[in-house]
Protein backbone atom coordinates (compact mmCIF):
# COMPACT_ATOMS: atom_id res chain seq x y z
CA UNK A 1 0.00 0.00 0.00
CA UNK A 2 1.10 3.05 -0.88
CA UNK A 3 -0.64 6.41 0.17
CA UNK A 4 0.91 8.41 2.06
CA UNK A 5 4.34 7.95 0.71
CA UNK A 6 6.84 7.45 -2.43
CA UNK A 7 7.70 4.12 -2.84
CA UNK A 8 11.01 5.63 -2.50
CA UNK A 9 11.11 6.85 0.52
CA UNK A 10 12.98 4.65 3.29
CA UNK A 11 14.40 4.00 6.61
CA UNK A 12 17.96 4.72 6.27
CA UNK A 13 19.08 3.88 9.76
CA UNK A 14 17.04 3.06 12.72
CA UNK A 15 19.77 3.88 15.72
CA UNK A 16 18.80 6.80 15.55
CA UNK A 17 16.58 6.64 12.54
CA UNK A 18 17.03 8.35 9.39
CA UNK A 19 14.34 8.50 6.48
CA UNK A 20 15.18 9.01 3.41
CA UNK A 21 12.74 11.96 1.49
CA UNK A 22 13.95 12.53 -1.62
CA UNK A 23 16.54 10.61 -3.82
CA UNK A 24 19.19 12.60 -5.39
CA UNK A 25 17.40 13.20 -8.59
CA UNK A 26 14.61 14.82 -7.34
CA UNK A 27 16.85 17.31 -5.03
CA UNK A 28 18.80 18.28 -8.07
CA UNK A 29 15.93 18.82 -9.82
CA UNK A 30 14.31 20.75 -6.81
CA UNK A 31 17.48 23.06 -7.16
CA UNK A 32 17.23 23.91 -10.30
CA UNK A 33 14.33 25.14 -10.07
CA UNK A 34 14.92 27.18 -7.17
CA UNK A 35 18.30 28.51 -8.77
CA UNK A 36 15.95 29.39 -11.79
CA UNK A 37 13.40 31.06 -9.92
CA UNK A 38 16.16 33.36 -7.93
CA UNK A 39 17.46 33.95 -11.44
CA UNK A 40 13.77 34.93 -12.55
CA UNK A 41 12.86 36.61 -9.69
CA UNK A 42 16.17 38.88 -9.41
CA UNK A 43 15.77 39.57 -13.31
CA UNK A 44 12.07 40.53 -12.79
CA UNK A 45 12.56 42.69 -9.84
CA UNK A 46 14.83 45.00 -11.86
CA UNK A 47 12.47 45.22 -15.09
CA UNK A 48 9.40 45.78 -11.77
CA UNK A 49 10.62 48.88 -10.72
CA UNK A 50 13.60 51.35 -11.76
CA UNK A 51 14.58 51.27 -7.88
CA UNK A 52 15.61 47.58 -8.58
CA UNK A 53 17.02 48.37 -12.28
CA UNK A 54 20.50 48.00 -10.48
CA UNK A 55 20.33 44.33 -10.40
CA UNK A 56 20.68 44.37 -14.30
CA UNK A 57 24.43 44.51 -13.05
CA UNK A 58 24.15 41.09 -12.33
CA UNK A 59 23.63 39.47 -15.16
CA UNK A 60 25.72 41.97 -17.29
CA UNK A 61 23.11 44.58 -17.85
CA UNK A 62 19.95 45.63 -19.59
CA UNK A 63 19.98 43.89 -22.55
CA UNK A 64 21.39 40.74 -21.10
CA UNK A 65 18.98 40.31 -18.51
CA UNK A 66 16.68 41.02 -21.02
CA UNK A 67 17.56 38.01 -23.14
CA UNK A 68 18.22 36.03 -19.82
CA UNK A 69 14.98 36.45 -18.29
CA UNK A 70 12.76 34.23 -20.72
CA UNK A 71 14.88 31.70 -21.40
CA UNK A 72 15.62 31.10 -17.61
CA UNK A 73 11.54 30.68 -17.33
CA UNK A 74 11.72 28.24 -19.68
CA UNK A 75 14.13 26.32 -18.30
CA UNK A 76 11.85 26.94 -14.84
CA UNK A 77 8.90 25.44 -16.29
CA UNK A 78 10.29 22.21 -17.76
CA UNK A 79 12.10 21.50 -14.51
CA UNK A 80 9.34 22.78 -12.43
CA UNK A 81 7.16 19.86 -14.61
CA UNK A 82 9.72 17.25 -13.67
CA UNK A 83 8.72 17.81 -9.92
CA UNK A 84 5.38 18.24 -10.39
CA UNK A 85 5.21 14.80 -12.03
CA UNK A 86 7.15 13.66 -9.24
CA UNK A 87 4.76 15.14 -6.65
CA UNK A 88 1.59 16.30 -7.66
CA UNK A 89 -0.25 12.35 -6.36
CA UNK A 90 0.66 12.89 -2.48
CA UNK A 91 -0.54 16.28 -2.40
CA UNK A 92 -4.00 16.01 -3.69
CA UNK A 93 -5.87 17.56 -0.74
CA UNK A 94 -7.12 14.44 1.57
CA UNK A 95 -9.55 15.12 5.07
CA UNK A 96 -6.83 15.45 7.20
CA UNK A 97 -5.50 19.02 5.75
CA UNK A 98 -8.93 20.36 6.61
CA UNK A 99 -8.41 19.54 10.04
CA UNK A 100 -5.03 21.05 10.44
CA UNK A 101 -5.95 24.25 8.97
CA UNK A 102 -8.86 24.75 10.96
CA UNK A 103 -6.12 24.43 14.28
CA UNK A 104 -3.38 25.97 12.34
CA UNK A 105 -2.95 27.71 15.54
CA UNK A 106 -1.38 24.80 17.62
CA UNK A 107 1.43 24.63 14.81
CA UNK A 108 2.85 27.98 15.53
CA UNK A 109 2.47 27.00 19.41
CA UNK A 110 4.33 24.10 18.73
CA UNK A 111 1.94 21.93 19.77
CA UNK A 112 1.81 19.56 16.71
CA UNK A 113 -0.01 17.05 19.16
CA UNK A 114 -2.96 18.10 19.12
CA UNK A 115 -3.21 18.48 15.29
CA UNK A 116 -4.14 15.27 12.77
CA UNK A 117 -1.28 12.81 11.74
CA UNK A 118 0.04 13.67 8.23
CA UNK A 119 1.20 11.86 5.23
CA UNK A 120 4.06 13.02 3.56
CA UNK A 121 2.98 16.72 3.08
CA UNK A 122 0.95 18.96 5.26
CA UNK A 123 -1.54 21.40 4.01
CA UNK A 124 0.96 24.30 4.11
CA UNK A 125 3.31 22.42 1.95
CA UNK A 126 0.09 21.52 -0.74
CA UNK A 127 -0.06 24.97 -0.88
CA UNK A 128 2.91 26.11 -2.00
CA UNK A 129 2.79 23.37 -4.32
CA UNK A 130 -0.37 24.58 -6.38
CA UNK A 131 0.14 27.96 -5.68
CA UNK A 132 3.81 27.15 -7.52
CA UNK A 133 1.85 25.22 -9.98
CA UNK A 134 -0.87 28.04 -10.92
CA UNK A 135 1.32 31.07 -10.97
CA UNK A 136 4.06 28.97 -12.92
CA UNK A 137 1.33 28.32 -15.39
CA UNK A 138 0.37 31.95 -15.49
CA UNK A 139 3.66 33.15 -15.75
CA UNK A 140 5.12 31.18 -18.76
CA UNK A 141 1.87 31.38 -20.56
CA UNK A 142 1.65 35.63 -20.25
CA UNK A 143 5.55 35.54 -20.30
CA UNK A 144 5.45 34.16 -23.88
CA UNK A 145 2.62 36.37 -24.96
CA UNK A 146 5.30 39.71 -23.78
CA UNK A 147 8.25 37.71 -25.27
CA UNK A 148 9.33 40.66 -27.81
CA UNK A 149 12.86 38.50 -29.35
CA UNK A 150 10.80 35.79 -30.17
CA UNK A 151 7.27 36.08 -29.62
CA UNK A 152 6.61 40.13 -31.28
CA UNK A 153 3.82 39.56 -33.04
CA UNK A 154 1.71 36.19 -31.09
CA UNK A 155 -1.11 38.62 -29.61
CA UNK A 156 -2.13 41.90 -30.19
CA UNK A 157 -1.10 44.84 -27.95
CA UNK A 158 -4.53 45.38 -26.04
CA UNK A 159 -4.04 41.38 -25.17
CA UNK A 160 -0.34 42.29 -24.59
CA UNK A 161 -1.36 44.60 -21.93
CA UNK A 162 -3.78 42.47 -20.37
CA UNK A 163 -0.67 39.70 -20.25
CA UNK A 164 1.69 42.12 -18.92
CA UNK A 165 -0.19 43.58 -15.91
CA UNK A 166 -0.84 39.75 -15.29
CA UNK A 167 2.66 38.59 -15.48
CA UNK A 168 3.41 41.60 -12.81
CA UNK A 169 0.72 40.48 -10.25
CA UNK A 170 1.48 36.21 -10.60
CA UNK A 171 4.86 37.38 -10.23
CA UNK A 172 4.41 39.31 -6.67
CA UNK A 173 2.06 36.13 -6.07
CA UNK A 174 5.14 33.65 -6.33
CA UNK A 175 7.49 35.77 -4.61
CA UNK A 176 5.41 35.46 -1.77
CA UNK A 177 4.98 32.41 -2.42
CA UNK A 178 8.69 31.76 -2.44
CA UNK A 179 8.76 33.48 0.45
CA UNK A 180 6.82 31.52 2.40
CA UNK A 181 8.16 28.56 1.54
CA UNK A 182 11.67 29.10 2.24
CA UNK A 183 10.51 30.87 5.79
CA UNK A 184 8.53 27.59 7.16
CA UNK A 185 11.13 25.22 5.70
CA UNK A 186 14.06 27.28 7.89
CA UNK A 187 11.03 27.75 10.90
CA UNK A 188 10.31 24.02 10.67
CA UNK A 189 13.99 22.97 11.97
CA UNK A 190 15.88 19.57 10.58
CA UNK A 191 13.55 20.29 7.22
CA UNK A 192 15.99 21.82 5.12
CA UNK A 193 18.34 18.36 5.23
CA UNK A 194 15.55 16.65 2.81
CA UNK A 195 16.60 18.65 0.16
CA UNK A 196 20.39 18.50 1.03
CA UNK A 197 20.70 15.33 2.35
CA UNK A 198 18.08 13.64 1.10
CA UNK A 199 16.53 12.60 4.72
CA UNK A 200 15.33 13.51 7.61
CA UNK A 201 15.41 12.52 11.36
CA UNK A 202 12.90 9.85 12.52
CA UNK A 203 11.92 12.31 15.19
CA UNK A 204 11.16 14.89 12.21
CA UNK A 205 9.51 12.26 10.79
CA UNK A 206 7.68 11.61 13.65
CA UNK A 207 6.50 14.70 14.86
CA UNK A 208 5.32 16.23 11.47
CA UNK A 209 4.77 13.29 9.11
CA UNK A 210 3.96 10.51 11.17
CA UNK A 211 1.29 8.60 8.87
CA UNK A 212 4.28 8.85 6.26
CA UNK A 213 6.67 7.42 8.96
CA UNK A 214 4.27 4.99 9.78
CA UNK A 215 3.70 3.75 6.03
CA UNK A 216 7.54 3.73 5.43
CA UNK A 217 8.40 2.06 8.71
CA UNK A 218 5.75 -0.86 7.86
CA UNK A 219 6.96 -1.40 4.24
CA UNK A 220 10.00 -2.47 5.55
CA UNK A 221 8.45 -5.60 7.55
CA UNK A 222 8.34 -6.94 4.18
CA UNK A 223 12.12 -7.25 4.07
CA UNK A 224 15.27 -4.52 4.06
CA UNK A 225 14.00 -1.38 1.40
CA UNK A 226 17.41 -1.73 -0.03
CA UNK B 1 30.30 79.45 -31.80
CA UNK B 2 27.03 80.99 -31.24
CA UNK B 3 24.05 78.92 -29.80
CA UNK B 4 21.57 77.65 -32.53
CA UNK B 5 18.56 79.52 -32.50
CA UNK B 6 14.90 77.62 -31.58
CA UNK B 7 13.52 76.38 -34.51
CA UNK B 8 10.07 77.99 -35.93
CA UNK B 9 9.60 76.97 -39.35
CA UNK B 10 11.24 74.14 -41.60
CA UNK B 11 11.02 76.10 -44.50
CA UNK B 12 13.98 78.34 -44.23
CA UNK B 13 17.36 77.03 -45.44
CA UNK B 14 19.77 76.37 -42.65
CA UNK B 15 22.74 78.69 -41.62
CA UNK B 16 26.15 77.69 -42.55
CA UNK B 17 28.34 78.79 -39.44
CA UNK B 18 28.71 76.22 -36.91
CA UNK B 19 26.66 76.23 -33.60
CA UNK B 20 26.07 75.00 -30.68
CA UNK B 21 23.69 72.19 -30.18
CA UNK B 22 20.31 73.90 -28.39
CA UNK B 23 18.80 70.67 -27.29
CA UNK B 24 20.63 69.45 -23.99
CA UNK B 25 19.96 66.59 -21.74
CA UNK B 26 19.38 69.92 -19.52
CA UNK B 27 16.49 70.36 -21.32
CA UNK B 28 15.07 66.93 -20.40
CA UNK B 29 11.91 66.86 -18.27
CA UNK B 30 11.01 63.60 -18.55
CA UNK B 31 13.13 60.12 -18.33
CA UNK B 32 11.81 56.39 -18.13
CA UNK B 33 12.22 55.04 -14.46
CA UNK B 34 14.51 57.68 -13.42
CA UNK B 35 13.32 59.36 -10.25
CA UNK B 36 15.85 62.32 -9.81
CA UNK B 37 15.62 64.06 -12.46
CA UNK B 38 17.14 67.65 -11.93
CA UNK B 39 14.66 70.32 -12.54
CA UNK B 40 15.41 71.88 -15.46
CA UNK B 41 16.82 75.58 -16.24
CA UNK B 42 15.12 76.52 -18.92
CA UNK B 43 11.82 76.06 -20.73
CA UNK B 44 11.74 75.81 -24.36
CA UNK B 45 9.04 76.93 -26.67
CA UNK B 46 7.03 74.23 -27.39
CA UNK B 47 6.69 73.05 -30.91
CA UNK B 48 4.65 70.54 -33.15
CA UNK B 49 4.76 69.46 -36.58
CA UNK B 50 1.51 69.58 -38.05
CA UNK B 51 -0.10 67.31 -41.00
CA UNK B 52 -2.69 68.89 -43.17
CA UNK B 53 -4.18 65.45 -44.89
CA UNK B 54 -6.12 67.54 -47.15
CA UNK B 55 -3.00 69.15 -48.75
CA UNK B 56 -1.26 65.88 -49.12
CA UNK B 57 -0.76 64.12 -52.20
CA UNK B 58 0.56 60.79 -51.18
CA UNK B 59 4.27 61.25 -52.83
CA UNK B 60 6.28 59.89 -49.99
CA UNK B 61 8.56 62.64 -50.00
CA UNK B 62 8.40 62.98 -46.79
CA UNK B 63 9.51 58.98 -46.08
CA UNK B 64 12.52 59.47 -48.64
CA UNK B 65 13.64 62.23 -46.85
CA UNK B 66 13.30 60.29 -42.83
CA UNK B 67 14.98 57.20 -44.20
CA UNK B 68 17.59 59.90 -45.79
CA UNK B 69 17.87 61.82 -42.96
CA UNK B 70 18.48 58.93 -40.17
CA UNK B 71 20.15 56.89 -42.93
CA UNK B 72 17.95 53.55 -42.50
CA UNK B 73 17.67 50.68 -44.81
CA UNK B 74 14.29 49.71 -44.60
CA UNK B 75 14.22 46.43 -46.98
CA UNK B 76 12.94 46.35 -50.49
CA UNK B 77 8.88 45.28 -50.55
CA UNK B 78 6.68 44.10 -52.67
CA UNK B 79 3.48 45.65 -54.15
CA UNK B 80 0.38 43.78 -52.50
CA UNK B 81 -2.02 45.73 -54.59
CA UNK B 82 -1.71 49.10 -52.35
CA UNK B 83 0.45 52.56 -52.52
CA UNK B 84 1.65 51.88 -48.88
CA UNK B 85 5.53 50.59 -48.53
CA UNK B 86 6.74 48.76 -46.61
CA UNK B 87 3.64 47.52 -45.24
CA UNK B 88 4.12 48.91 -41.56
CA UNK B 89 6.50 51.31 -39.48
CA UNK B 90 9.62 49.39 -38.88
CA UNK B 91 12.39 49.68 -37.02
CA UNK B 92 13.90 50.91 -40.45
CA UNK B 93 10.98 52.85 -41.05
CA UNK B 94 10.32 55.88 -38.75
CA UNK B 95 7.13 57.23 -41.04
CA UNK B 96 4.63 56.23 -43.06
CA UNK B 97 1.97 57.31 -45.99
CA UNK B 98 -1.23 55.25 -44.98
CA UNK B 99 -3.50 54.86 -47.88
CA UNK B 100 -7.15 54.16 -47.59
CA UNK B 101 -9.91 54.33 -49.95
CA UNK B 102 -13.26 55.25 -47.78
CA UNK B 103 -16.83 55.89 -49.70
CA UNK B 104 -18.23 58.92 -47.87
CA UNK B 105 -21.83 57.53 -46.85
CA UNK B 106 -22.76 61.14 -47.16
CA UNK B 107 -21.99 61.62 -50.76
CA UNK B 108 -21.42 58.44 -51.85
CA UNK B 109 -17.53 59.53 -53.23
CA UNK B 110 -14.47 57.82 -52.94
CA UNK B 111 -12.58 59.50 -51.17
CA UNK B 112 -8.80 58.44 -50.75
CA UNK B 113 -7.53 59.22 -47.24
CA UNK B 114 -3.69 59.55 -46.72
CA UNK B 115 -2.26 59.69 -43.56
CA UNK B 116 1.45 59.98 -42.43
CA UNK B 117 1.86 57.92 -39.65
CA UNK B 118 4.59 57.60 -37.09
CA UNK B 119 5.17 59.14 -33.67
CA UNK B 120 2.75 61.69 -32.33
CA UNK B 121 5.18 62.54 -29.56
CA UNK B 122 2.74 62.92 -26.79
CA UNK B 123 2.55 65.16 -23.78
CA UNK B 124 1.83 62.23 -21.75
CA UNK B 125 4.07 59.35 -23.65
CA UNK B 126 3.15 55.67 -22.84
CA UNK B 127 5.89 54.24 -24.02
CA UNK B 128 7.86 56.93 -21.12
CA UNK B 129 5.78 55.48 -18.34
CA UNK B 130 6.32 51.44 -19.41
CA UNK B 131 9.76 51.68 -20.43
CA UNK B 132 12.17 49.90 -16.85
CA UNK B 133 15.33 51.22 -18.91
CA UNK B 134 16.32 54.62 -16.96
CA UNK B 135 17.09 57.12 -19.23
CA UNK B 136 15.80 55.00 -22.24
CA UNK B 137 12.88 57.44 -22.94
CA UNK B 138 13.04 61.18 -22.79
CA UNK B 139 10.60 64.05 -23.07
CA UNK B 140 11.88 67.78 -23.42
CA UNK B 141 10.32 70.82 -22.34
CA UNK B 142 9.80 71.85 -26.59
CA UNK B 143 7.67 68.56 -26.19
CA UNK B 144 9.83 65.99 -28.29
CA UNK B 145 10.02 62.44 -27.25
CA UNK B 146 13.27 60.49 -28.29
CA UNK B 147 14.73 57.30 -27.19
CA UNK B 148 18.64 57.23 -26.40
CA UNK B 149 19.74 53.95 -27.34
CA UNK B 150 22.38 53.44 -25.43
CA UNK B 151 20.18 52.72 -22.65
CA UNK B 152 17.58 51.08 -24.63
CA UNK B 153 17.42 46.74 -23.75
CA UNK B 154 14.92 45.96 -26.16
CA UNK B 155 12.40 45.04 -23.98
CA UNK B 156 9.10 46.02 -25.79
CA UNK B 157 7.21 47.91 -22.87
CA UNK B 158 6.93 51.18 -25.15
CA UNK B 159 5.17 48.88 -27.44
CA UNK B 160 2.78 47.73 -24.37
CA UNK B 161 2.64 50.88 -23.80
CA UNK B 162 1.54 53.60 -27.17
CA UNK B 163 -1.55 53.89 -27.61
CA UNK B 164 -0.48 54.63 -31.27
CA UNK B 165 1.67 51.48 -32.24
CA UNK B 166 4.15 53.44 -33.18
CA UNK B 167 7.98 51.75 -31.55
CA UNK B 168 9.08 49.04 -33.63
CA UNK B 169 11.75 46.88 -31.78
CA UNK B 170 15.11 46.07 -34.69
CA UNK B 171 15.59 42.60 -35.00
CA UNK B 172 19.61 43.62 -35.53
CA UNK B 173 20.56 45.18 -32.52
CA UNK B 174 17.11 44.48 -30.14
CA UNK B 175 16.46 48.23 -29.71
CA UNK B 176 13.48 50.42 -30.18
CA UNK B 177 13.19 52.58 -32.52
CA UNK B 178 10.70 55.57 -33.77
CA UNK B 179 10.20 59.01 -35.32
CA UNK B 180 12.38 61.59 -33.40
CA UNK B 181 10.59 64.60 -34.66
CA UNK B 182 13.98 64.85 -36.22
CA UNK B 183 15.69 66.46 -32.83
CA UNK B 184 19.04 66.50 -33.92
CA UNK B 185 17.74 68.81 -36.65
CA UNK B 186 15.93 70.88 -34.13
CA UNK B 187 18.84 71.16 -31.60
CA UNK B 188 21.05 72.81 -34.87
CA UNK B 189 17.69 75.12 -35.10
CA UNK B 190 16.01 73.14 -38.28
CA UNK B 191 12.70 71.77 -38.97
CA UNK B 192 12.28 68.13 -39.04
CA UNK B 193 13.57 66.42 -42.40
CA UNK B 194 9.51 64.93 -43.58
CA UNK B 195 8.64 68.91 -43.52
CA UNK B 196 11.37 70.19 -45.13
CA UNK B 197 11.10 67.73 -48.04
CA UNK B 198 6.86 68.02 -48.35
CA UNK B 199 6.32 69.53 -51.53
CA UNK B 200 3.03 70.79 -50.82
CA UNK B 201 3.86 72.00 -47.71
CA UNK B 202 1.17 69.57 -46.14
CA UNK B 203 3.67 69.02 -43.17
CA UNK B 204 4.70 72.06 -41.68
CA UNK B 205 6.86 72.88 -38.43
CA UNK B 206 6.67 75.30 -35.81
CA UNK B 207 6.06 76.17 -31.90
CA UNK B 208 2.63 74.61 -31.02
CA UNK B 209 0.95 78.17 -31.10
CA UNK B 210 1.89 78.80 -34.54
CA UNK B 211 0.71 75.59 -35.79
CA UNK B 212 -2.92 75.46 -33.78
CA UNK B 213 -3.44 79.01 -35.21
CA UNK B 214 -1.94 78.08 -38.71
CA UNK B 215 -4.79 74.79 -38.51
CA UNK B 216 -7.70 77.16 -37.47
CA UNK B 217 -6.69 78.85 -41.09
CA UNK B 218 -6.95 75.81 -42.93
CA UNK B 219 -9.73 74.36 -41.20
CA UNK B 220 -12.16 77.84 -41.90
CA UNK B 221 -10.71 77.05 -45.72
CA UNK B 222 -11.74 73.79 -45.29
CA UNK B 223 -15.28 74.86 -44.31
CA UNK B 224 -15.84 76.81 -46.95
CA UNK B 225 -15.38 74.17 -49.16
CA UNK B 226 -18.08 71.90 -47.88
CA UNK B 227 -15.94 70.03 -44.91
CA UNK B 228 -17.99 71.36 -41.98
CA UNK B 229 -16.59 68.64 -39.97
CA UNK B 230 -13.32 69.63 -40.43
CA UNK B 231 -10.62 69.99 -37.39
CA UNK B 232 -8.07 69.69 -35.47
CA UNK B 233 -6.83 66.07 -34.21
CA UNK B 234 -4.63 67.00 -31.46
CA UNK B 235 -6.15 64.52 -28.77
CA UNK B 236 -6.51 65.26 -25.10
CA UNK B 237 -6.08 61.96 -23.86
CA UNK B 238 -2.67 62.02 -23.92
CA UNK B 239 -2.77 65.67 -22.77
CA UNK B 240 -2.29 66.64 -26.68
CA UNK B 241 0.43 65.62 -29.04
CA UNK B 242 3.21 67.47 -30.60
CA UNK B 243 2.65 66.42 -34.00
CA UNK B 244 -1.28 67.08 -34.68
CA UNK B 245 -3.26 66.51 -37.91
CA UNK B 246 -5.83 68.90 -39.77
CA UNK B 247 -8.57 66.08 -40.67
CA UNK B 248 -10.98 66.84 -43.13
CA UNK B 249 -13.36 64.46 -41.34
CA UNK B 250 -12.49 64.82 -37.61
CA UNK B 251 -15.29 63.76 -35.93
CA UNK B 252 -13.82 60.32 -36.78
CA UNK B 253 -10.40 60.13 -36.93
CA UNK B 254 -11.00 56.03 -36.83
CA UNK B 255 -11.10 56.20 -40.97
CA UNK B 256 -7.84 57.32 -41.58
CA UNK B 257 -6.16 54.23 -41.36
CA UNK B 258 -6.96 53.67 -37.60
CA UNK B 259 -6.15 57.11 -35.88
CA UNK B 260 -7.47 56.42 -32.71
CA UNK B 261 -11.00 58.01 -31.90
CA UNK B 262 -10.09 58.96 -28.32
CA UNK B 263 -6.51 57.89 -27.16
CA UNK B 264 -5.27 57.57 -24.18
CA UNK B 265 -2.81 55.29 -21.87
CA UNK B 266 -4.33 52.23 -21.58
CA UNK B 267 -5.48 51.78 -17.94
CA UNK B 268 -4.17 48.55 -17.84
CA UNK B 269 -0.63 50.35 -18.58
CA UNK B 270 -1.42 52.78 -15.84
CA UNK B 271 -2.65 50.21 -13.30
CA UNK B 272 0.37 47.84 -14.04
CA UNK B 273 3.11 50.54 -13.56
CA UNK B 274 1.02 52.15 -10.72
CA UNK B 275 -1.08 50.49 -7.81
CA UNK B 276 0.68 47.24 -9.13
CA UNK B 277 4.52 48.22 -8.41
CA UNK B 278 3.30 50.08 -5.14
CA UNK B 279 1.40 47.67 -3.55
CA UNK B 280 3.61 45.03 -5.10
CA UNK B 281 6.91 46.41 -3.59
CA UNK B 282 5.12 47.05 -0.05
CA UNK B 283 3.60 43.45 0.07
CA UNK B 284 6.62 41.88 -0.87
CA UNK B 285 8.81 44.10 1.06
CA UNK B 286 7.06 43.48 4.36
CA UNK B 287 6.75 39.81 3.50
CA UNK B 288 10.27 39.37 3.50
CA UNK B 289 11.18 41.98 6.60
CA UNK B 290 8.70 39.59 8.47
CA UNK B 291 9.86 36.02 7.43
CA UNK B 292 13.13 37.39 8.54
CA UNK B 293 12.60 39.40 11.81
CA UNK B 294 10.04 36.25 12.60
CA UNK B 295 13.25 33.62 11.76
CA UNK B 296 15.20 35.13 13.66
CA UNK B 297 13.18 36.35 16.45
CA UNK B 298 11.03 33.58 17.07
CA UNK B 299 12.14 29.90 18.20
CA UNK B 300 10.77 27.76 15.60
CA UNK B 301 9.66 24.14 15.57
CA UNK B 302 12.18 21.93 16.96
CA UNK B 303 12.46 18.33 17.34
CA UNK B 304 13.07 17.05 20.68
CA UNK B 305 14.40 13.73 22.18
CA UNK B 306 11.45 12.66 22.99
CA UNK B 307 10.35 12.94 19.29
CA UNK B 308 13.45 10.68 18.04
CA UNK B 309 12.45 7.99 21.00
CA UNK B 310 9.01 7.67 19.98
CA UNK B 311 9.97 7.24 16.40
CA UNK B 312 12.86 4.51 17.43
CA UNK B 313 9.94 3.08 18.81
CA UNK B 314 7.55 3.04 15.67
CA UNK B 315 10.53 1.98 13.49
CA UNK B 316 10.78 -0.58 15.96
CA UNK B 317 7.63 -2.13 16.85
CA UNK B 318 6.93 -2.26 12.42
CA UNK B 319 10.50 -4.72 12.51
CA UNK B 320 8.37 -6.97 15.52
CA UNK B 321 11.67 -6.45 17.51
CA UNK B 322 14.98 -4.49 17.87
CA UNK B 323 16.75 -3.71 14.77
CA UNK B 324 19.73 -6.26 14.30
CA UNK B 325 21.60 -3.20 13.06
CA UNK B 326 21.75 -3.24 9.41
CA UNK B 327 22.62 0.75 9.01
CA UNK B 328 22.51 2.83 6.32
CA UNK B 329 20.35 1.77 3.48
Amino acid sequence: MVKYSERGDHIESTEPVTVSRYRGITRINHWVTAASLIVLALSGLAFFTPALYFLTALFGGGQVTRWLHPIVGVILFFSFLLLFLQMWRLNLPRPEDKTWVANIGELIKDNEEKLPELGKYNAGQKFVFWAMTVLILVLIVSGIMIWEQFFPDLVTIPTRRVAMLVHSLAAVGIILVFIVHVFAAFWTRGTIRAMTRGSVTGGWAWKHHRKWLREVAGRRTQGPAE
Amino acid sequence: MTTAPQPTTAVSNPPVQPMDLNLLPSDVIRASATYDLPEPSRQLEKVAKLIDISKCIGCKACQSACVEWNDTHPEVGENVGSYENPHDLTAEMFTLMRFEEWVNPDTSDLEWLIRKDGCMHCEDPGCLKACPAPGAIVQYSNGIVDFVHENCIGCGYCVTGCPFDIPRISKVDHKSYKCTLCSDRVAVGQGPACAKACPTQAIVFGTKADMIEHAHTRIEDLNARGYDNAGIYDPAGVGGTHVIYVLPHAEKPSIYSGLPDDPRISPLVEGWKGVTKTAGMAVMGIAAAGALLAGFFTRGSRVDDHDEQEAERLVEDDLGGPDKGTGAG
